[in-house]
């Protein structure tokens, strides 16, 4: 089974907001998934939602924001248009994970957790994607790519960045007609 | 019609088995070759990946490592028919690094499709849990505990007795949990499982249910395997539409209910208590123990606490009986482990073996040494809070308590290799930094000490008065490893205490032992 990709998310709304919480309230121990749900839908947990979260859930605003705050993976900013992740596992660091950290913060700018200036780029670092014996590895836009070298990681971060400047161009231009 | 098998597993695709799969139905369609691609799991050979198979006469024919510039040439040469080529590898059973293994839990992975009940009962599925239907949960809890299984997570603890105290204990509803929170760099085996043959755990988590009498489970599979969570979830769909989950599993009076969990990034989530949190809902801080999880675990309910490994294991030990399973291993290490060889290696993957294999035996019989051509000078053993072993080490069976005895683990079986250009002192500081990062914060050995450790490692590196600060670092390691409350503060001064103990002279730079 493939892992579905999707990088379009809604703008900030509090109606669709409380649909997607609504949504995932029923189950046990609902709030790690109504965040995961809040995260998928809009790209990241808006401050805003906190407080619709904590009034669904019969929670408090500081038992929503303790748990938000305490995953890695749950952003309270909007991400760059092209999220990587670079693996610094021990596996990794092995065979050249360290040289390739490296090469991504220098060559986009930012540290790890940063977003480029021009909001074209989140770059994150992940401890262990189980791609282990085909390190380096890293993500670009949820897709796993192994045996990773700095050249290799330009190369999907062009094309990536690239494909997504056509995709917006091509909303443009489907909204201008 | 000729069937070919492309792997659907991630690290296949990370390598571009996509990509090969497209190029083959598209070469086909141009010849008018009548070609069915079936996704499968992994055959766990990584260096191979991606592995095309086609089924011929003689059994399934073996070419990789394939890309898509290649397709045109394999139908070329024949590949249709088995015939040679410069990739091809003869009949997939027979190359010996595969031959060579035991595979009882990795039997059906890389050989099916992951999502076909078909498949899955050809090959020997709901084997073990027709005769676990039909036996009581004493019974059960019994033959597992008597096949000598061992939780395959790290800890080790054997898996009959958890149960069993679960069954025993007061209080309902009862849950089953399957800790697929697999954060261990070097491992990756759970997820293999679960993308290659998801059926498997989920008969597993079905039977875990009938032995304690637990009628719902959760699986919490870590963020970081998108693959895993979208075949486990497809394929739990597939067992509620076929009567292998939901009221009245297989027609019988037991009823079951799954669900995954997906978690956030949260190394620590990896850790039973922590889990338990995560699952609730709540930041993943570890829990003090006791009271033992399998008392008051999920919701403050009895609660089996599992890694995957174990649950498919379980399987083994049902389908073939507990003298089948035990007659694997050595000492207390009874039947098969699955080894992951990772890092610096020429031919990585999945070794599932009896324990009692030397390390030395895995990484030469089947790593073939490292994949830089460098000399090997350290391995680290059982993820990042294992020990990094030295070559002079190599003799060491494979087997929990003979690692124990030289202050290492083999934790969930993750190998990781280093050649010659590792610097030892990164590793021991990197060790620190991770538990840094990673730490839940509830206790001040872990929170606090790891920051020191990290301070303390970086005054011996830059020389200022080295014997004393490693004299610091020793007691720092002991009171963490003393003083935490779980294994991720207790565990941490292994690698760093490894260091110390095997590659003193990369901390100590003074006598320039090192070029």
């Amino acid at each position: 089974m493939l892992s579905d990709v999707s990088q379009r998310h809604a703008p900030w709304s509090p109606d669709v907001a409380l649909e997607t919480i609504g949504a995932h309230a029923g189950q046990r121990g609902p709030l790690l998934p109504v965040l995961h749900a809040l995260q998928e839908t809009f790209g990241y947990v808006d401050p805003r939602a906190v407080p619709l979260v904590a009034k669904t859930l019969n929670l408090s605003r500081a038992e929503v924001f303790g748990v938000l705050t305490f995953y890695p993976d749950l952003r309270s900013t909007p991400p760059g248009k092209v999220r990587v992740q670079v693996c610094r596992g021990e596996a990794c660091q092995s065979v050249g994970g360290h040289a390739l950290a490296r090469h991504a913060t220098s060559s986009l700018g930012v540290d790890f957790g940063g977003t480029t200036a021009d909001g074209s780029v989140t770059l994150d670092e992940v401890f262990c994607l189980g791609n282990c014996a085909l390190g380096p590895t890293v993500t670009v836009d949820g897709r796993l790519h192994g045996r990773v070298l700095a050249p290799d990681l330009d190369l999907l971060l062009s094309n990536s960045v690239n494909n997504n400047a056509e995709v917006n161009n091509a909303d443009v231009s489907g909204d201008l007609t | 019609m000729t069937t070919v098998y492309v792997p659907c597993d991630s690290s296949a695709r990370s390598v571009g088995a996509d990509q090969v799969a497209a190029a083959i139905e598209l070469e086909a369609a141009r010849l008018g070759a009548p070609v069915e691609v079936v996704r499968n799991g992994s055959r766990g050979m990584m260096w191979l990946e991606p592995l095309v198979e086609v089924v011929s006469a003689g059994g399934r024919v073996a070419y990789g490592p394939v890309t898509p510039d290649d397709v045109a040439g394999l139908f070329a040469a024949g590949f249709l028919d088995g015939d040679t080529h410069e990739l091809g590898h003869g009949l997939t059973d027979q190359i010996p690094w595969l031959a060579e293994q035991e595979r009882l839990t990795f039997s059906r992975v890389g050989l099916i499709d992951p999502l076909s009940t078909d498949d899955y009962l050809s090959h020997g599925g709901l084997f073990a849990l027709r005769r676990a239907l039909a036996m009581t949960p004493q019974q059960i809890c019994d033959e597992v505990t008597q096949s000598g299984l061992r939780g395959r997570g790290g800890a080790g603890f054997p898996v009959g007795v958890k149960w069993r105290t679960v069954l025993d204990a007061p209080g309902s509803p009862k849950f089953v949990t399957c800790n697929a929170d697999e954060g261990d760099s070097g491992t990756f085996a759970d997820r293999m499982l679960m993308e290659g043959d998801p059926f498997m755990l989920i008969e597993g988590m079905v039977i875990a249910g009938i032995a304690v009498d637990a009628h719902e489970g959760f699986i919490y599979i870590r963020s970081e395997y998108p693959d895993a969570v979208a075949t486990m979830r497809a394929a739990i769909e597939t067992a509620y539409q076929v009567g292998w989950l939901g009221s009245r599993i297989l027609g019988s009076e037991h009823g079951f209910d799954l669900e995954i969990r997906v978690g956030a990034g949260a190394y620590i989530c990896g850790e039973e208590t922590a889990m338990l949190e995560s699952l609730e809902g709540k930041r993943g801080m570890v829990r003090a123990k006791p009271p033992l999880p399998a008392i008051e675990g999920l919701f403050g309910k009895p609660t089996v606490v599992n890694n995957v490994l174990s649950l498919a294991s379980v399987l083994v030990v049902l389908a073939h009986g507990a003298q089948f399973y035990r007659d694997f291993g050595v000492g207390h290490s009874r039947g098969t482990q699955v080894f992951q060889l990772a890092g610096n290696i020429a031919r990585g993957g999945i070794v599932e073996t009896a324990f009692g294999i030397t390390l030395g035996q895995m990484l030469e019989r089947f790593g073939g040494g490292t994949i830089s051509g460098q000399p090997v000078r350290a391995v680290q053993v059982g993820g990042p809070l294992g020990a990094y072993l030295p070559p002079a080490q190599f003799d060491l069976p494979l087997d929990y308590e003979a690692f124990a005895e030289v202050g290492a683990m083999i934790g969930h079986g993750g190998i990781v290799v280093f050649d010659d250009t590792v610097d030892m002192a990164v590793q021991a500081r990197f060790a620190m930094e991770f538990c840094a990062t990673e730490s839940c914060g509830k206790c001040t050995p872990c929170r606090v000490g790891a920051v020191r450790g990290v301070e303390v490692i970086d005054r011996i590196v830059a020389g200022e008065k080295t014997a004393a600060n490693v004299v610091l670092l020793q007691d720092l390691c002991e009171l963490m490893t003393d003083g935490s409350l779980c294994a991720m503060g207790g565990l941490t001064p292994m690698p760093v205490r490894s260091v110390l103990q095997h590659f003193p002279e990369d901390l100590d730079r003074s006598e320039g032992a090192r070029p």
